[in-house]
């Protein structure tokens, strides 16, 4: 086995470019792993895990592109490989069809548009944002690592010229029926959202398609928004909107709970309207929210779709019995899967792509069955684990944090460190239960469940081997219109063994209930 | 009412996407129009500059040099011998295509030509005699640029050349060129010999007095504006194709030629002349783009390029806020087609002031106009849109006299700014001629070429001091 890597100094490439090269490298004979990632520290630390990071990997600054392959055949070939397919993918940009170097460029060319995505690396992404909005486009930032100065200029922008400054780190928006960045194919219909969460409003506007519920507007306002420093500017602009918007009859507000101070502006802003709003402030106290005839406070992101759901009309029973009636179902599921672990198998461990789905679980876990769970995006600092690479006791991972996403895509895009990440935890003898989220819709990776369904396989023959049996949890965030489709990737998964739940809520209590008396 | 984010809400959305192409597929998918920016992060070291330290709004000073240069009416209204009508000019200077430079470092083509002129003027006898005057520092050199005159490829101006006068008319400036000799074993592209000779004299002697005679009787002179704007309609780009604009010129000038001329066998001499020479035109093109740049000049805090001009050695570029600091790097070699029995490695660096013409919103800049220029700098019809298309991420503005008809009458790429070219790492795009580097061969090919880095580089960092 030789493991070699080549550094290419100041050579830009896109993430998703990057994956694919690495993914085609895998497939070559002999090849055991590959990776062809930026030289960033959360990259060189991934390198480490895998056995790949050589000498000369660790020299690699954060602008160099690191090629490395692990294989019992030809390496220099491989490398060779590497470099050719980065080529290519070079060259195919290079069509007879023009493409614009600029905003600037572009608007020249379609003097019409009217929203800008933006994902390019977050020290760029403030420049570009401004170009954006100077010219009069919405933004959807999707790109991390924007100053929180940068952040409330261009907000405050923004908000003077009547424009949304979605972001930075806004993955998710739903405009005018039309799905941006990683949203999710969605009716149109009555309810109204803003979320300071993206995957949050994925799953507030998925669990009100599966009731057959539409929206006017998804706006995501980034996760940063509701903090002191930036002052709620998008969070409050996007409430006015909704409220004076004449579709939308019912509001549904979804954030973490935000400081006193913020929570009470943006209670302020909602008792100007009558229109009805739910609010989700995840893992709240929930003593702290204002009553008025107006406000719906609910505490977890199955609670809000299904009482804006209520709210907008549909045909359901009430969300706390509904929900009632779901947990006494999974308790006998529980109950059936309980005896197949052995008593050393005490310990959850949770792998999301999506944070806010992370952050209701951990809240559920909390509230309702008190487990210390730890994490890298813990509830507070009390439950911060110590190596985000290393799981000890109950340990749920957000894989979308920034640590693991600089130079290179989003678990949601590429499923494949959540996979390496997956049989490393089933590897651990106390590990009763893995819980992951399967997020599609548009920006996802085009079938997540055929991968992680393989990953599950590959586990299961794996801990079976060692006489052990592994509890596999999901669910999925999604509808029938999205490309991979709900039914199918529900099968999918369902097919490799996982249980599959009806709400990431419901996954939750199901992975509990593996770990608890 | 100010604008309101609910004004958004049921209009039909389009995108631009900048970053991750995934991000822009989903949109497809969904049938909503999307434009995917081709992005790459900026060069190291390149920040976005907006105001001077002194407090001038830089975007403020470039819109008033677009505005100038876009206002600029540049007319031919006569012509004169070089000594007696370009200000400052003496009988022992030789003008020269680029930044400045010495005789020593002079590529081989510009000091044939420098030779040629020497022997022309009746300074010296032969060409070795020339070698020896140019090298005695009796004779001074210096740009064309620094005296309000550009010159095709080695440029080379003397005083007894006959200039056509360039006047605009909005701001009363002059600009000058020398009369284009045609392609081939010509002076300016280093060819000597004595067919040479007898061209430029005949061209001195018959050629001017003749036209410059039907000009007097021309009290409105020819609008060269007005004839480049027609011929980029006509496949020209103005630059290395003037087939249309040299027809155009005819016609113009034709019934006064008949007017004023006694002799029937003379202007039948000057009319074929002229029509043999496809690159009559570009005499005038290139000091019309002079006399409608110069005005720009010394606009405080402005960015954009007033000349870009090599010499066969250098590349330079001066601009409109910086109009006396030339930024040079070494001159580049053109990827082109040479014709027959030439190749690339007989080929001299870029050379020649007609850069002018993309300096000033057209040539290369316009190849979307020229689509068949390629058959003469190579490539195919579509290499020109796309050139034009690219041109625009570093041009400042549009030109609101010069159009495209295939890109819906867009105005051409105008006002080249270093800011633009250094943030989207996008260089200027010339088509040139290619002169053989060896002094007495002359033109062997043409075709197309970047502008070097360094330049803007040095240029940006320049200006970024005074940010």
């Amino acid at each position: 086995m030789t493991v070699k890597t080549v550094i290419k100094t100041s050579e830009y490439h896109d993430s998703v470019t990057l994956m694919l090269v690495a993914k085609e490298l895998t497939k070559l004979p002999g090849v055991q792993d590959a990776a062809v990632v930026m030289g960033t520290d959360s990259n060189k630390a991934i390198l480490d895990q895998s056995g790949l990071l050589t000498a000369d990997a660790k020299k690699a600054t954060p602008n160099d592109l690191v090629i490395a392959v692990k294989t019992d055949g030809d390496v220099d070939a491989a490398l060779a490989e590497a470099d050719a397919l980065l080529a290519k993918k070079q060259s195919s940009d290079n069509g007879a069809e023009f493409r614009p170097k600029t905003v600037r460029g572009a608007v020249k060319g379609m003097n019409d548009a009217n929203v800008a995505i933006i994902s390019i690396a977050g020290r760029y992404a403030a420049d570009e944002a401004w170009e954006c909005l100077k010219r009069g486009l919405h933004v959807l930032l999707f790109s991390d690592n924007v100053s929180v100065e940068d952040e409330v200029a261009l907000k405050k922008y923004a908000r003077e010229h009547g424009l949304l400054l979605m972001g930075p780190g806004a993955g998710t928006a739903i405009l005018n029926g039309v799905a941006l960045a990683f949203a999710n194919v969605i009716p149109a219909g009555p309810v109204g959202i803003v979320s300071a969460a993206g995957t949050g409003l994925q799953e507030t506007s998925t669990l009100l398609g599966k009731k057959g519920v539409g929206i006017t507007q998804g706006i995501g306002t980034g996760g940063r928004d509701l903090k002191k420093e930036i002052g709620g500017i998008m969070f409050l602009e996007g409430i006015k909107a909704l409220q004076d918007d004449p579709d939308t009859k019912v509001i549904l507000l979804v954030s973490k709970p935000p400081a006193p101070e913020m929570a009470k502006m943006v209670y302020d802003q909602v008792l100007k309207s009558k229109k009805p709003t739910v609010v989700c402030l995840l893992g709240g106290d929930p003593k702290s929210v204002v009553v008025a005839p107006q406000i719906y406070p609910v505490n977890t992101l199955e609670e809000a779709g299904l009482l804006a759901a209520k709210l907008a009309g549909a045909q359901i029973a009430d969300p706390k019995t509904v929900i009632a009636k779901e947990t006494a179902e999974i308790k006998e599921i529980a109950k059936t899967l309980k005896p197949k672990l052995k008593k050393t198998q005490k310990y959850l461990r949770g792998l999301f792509s999506g944070g806010t789905l992370c952050y209701e679980s951990q809240a559920i876990w909390r509230d309702e069955n008190e487990l210390e769970v730890l994490s890298n995006a813990p509830l507070d600092k009390h439950y911060q684990i110590a190596d985000s690479n290393k799981s000890e006791k109950h340990t749920t991972i957000d894989l979308g944090e920034e640590e693991f996403t600089v130079g290179r895509p989003h678990p949601m895009i590429d499923n494949d460190l959540r996979i390496r990440r997956l049989l490393l935890e089933a590897k651990d003898p106390e590990v009763a239960v893995i819980m992951f989220d399967v997020v599609i819709g548009y920006g996802a990776h085009p079938d997540p469940a055929a991968e992680l369904g393989d990953a599950v396989r590959k586990a299961r023959e794996l801990v079976a081997k060692e006489g052990r049996e592994i509890i596999f949890v999901s669910s999925v965030t999604g509808t029938e219109g999205d490309p991979q489709g709900l039914t199918r990737t529900t099968q999918t998964l369902k097919s490799a063994g996982v249980i599959v739940c009806n709400s990431n809520a419901a996954a939750s209590r199901l992975t509990a209930l593996m770990v608890t008396e | 009412m100010s604008p309101k984010i609910n004004d958004l809400f049921g209009k039909p959305i389009k995108v631009v996407n900048v970053g991750l192409a995934s991000m822009a597929q989903p949109m497809r998918d969904q049938n909503i129009p999307v434009v995917d920016v081709e992005w790459q992060p900026p060069k190291e070291g390149i920040i976005r500059l907006h105001v001077t330290k002194s407090g001038v709004d830089i975007d403020a000073a470039n819109a008033e040099v677009c505005k100038r240069i876009k206002a600029a009416r540049p007319v031919l209204v006569g012509m004169g011998k070089a000594i007696d009508v370009i200000p400052g000019y003496h009988d022992h200077l030789i003008l020269h295509a680029g930044p400045p430079i010495t005789w020593e470092r002079m590529c081989g083509p510009q000091k044939a030509a420098v030779m040629g002129a020497l022997v022309y003027e009746g300074l010296a006898k032969d060409e070795t005699e020339a070698e020896k005057l140019a090298a005695s520092g009796k004779i001074e050199f210096a740009p064309c640029h620094h005296y309000h005159t550009v010159g095709p490829m080695a440029g080379i101006v003397s005083p007894s050349m006959p200039v056509f006068i360039i006047e605009n008319k909005t701001y009363g400036n002059k600009a000058f060129c020398t009369q284009n000799e045609g392609l081939g074993k010509v002076l300016r592209f280093g060819g000597l010999g004595p067919e040479v000779y007898t061209r430029l004299k005949w061209m001195e002697t018959v050629l001017y007095p003749t036209l410059n005679k039907a000009l007097q009787s021309m009290p409105d002179g020819i609008d060269i504006k007005a004839l480049i704007a027609q011929a980029l309609h006509m496949g020209d780009d103005c630059h290395n194709r003037n087939r249309a604009a040299t027809s155009l010129f005819l016609r113009a000038i034709g019934p006064a030629l008949a007017r004023t001329n006694k002799d029937n066998e003379v202007l039948a001499k000057v009319i074929e002349f002229i029509d043999k020479n496809d690159h009559f035109f570009l005499n005038l093109s290139m000091p019309a783009g002079k006399a409608a740049l110069e005005p720009a000049e010394g606009v405080e805090g402005s960015t954009i390029l007033t000349v870009m001009a090599r010499n066969g050695t250098d590349f330079g570029i001066r601009m409109a806020g910086m109009p006396n600091t030339w930024f040079t790097a070494p001159a580049g070699m053109v990827q082109g087609l040479y014709f027959p029995g030439f190749s690339e490695a007989d080929a001299n660096p870029d050379i020649g002031d007609s850069t002018v013409t993309e300096t000033a919103g057209y040539g290369g800049f316009a190849m979307a106009a020229a689509p068949a220029i390629v058959k003469f700098v190579g490539g195919v019809p579509s290499d020109a849109t796309a050139c034009t298309m690219e041109m625009y991420e570093i041009t400042f503005d549009e030109h609101d006299g010069f159009s495209i008809p295939s890109l819906n009458f867009r105005g051409t790429p105008l006002g080249i700014d270093v800011r633009k070219v250094m943030e989207t790492g996008i260089l200027p795009k010339i088509n040139t001629g290619i002169s053989h580097k060896n002094p007495g061969v002359g033109g062997i090919g043409a075709g197309i070429l970047r502008a070097p880095e360094k330049c803007f580089r040095d240029a940006f960092d320049a200006f970024r001091k005074i940010c």
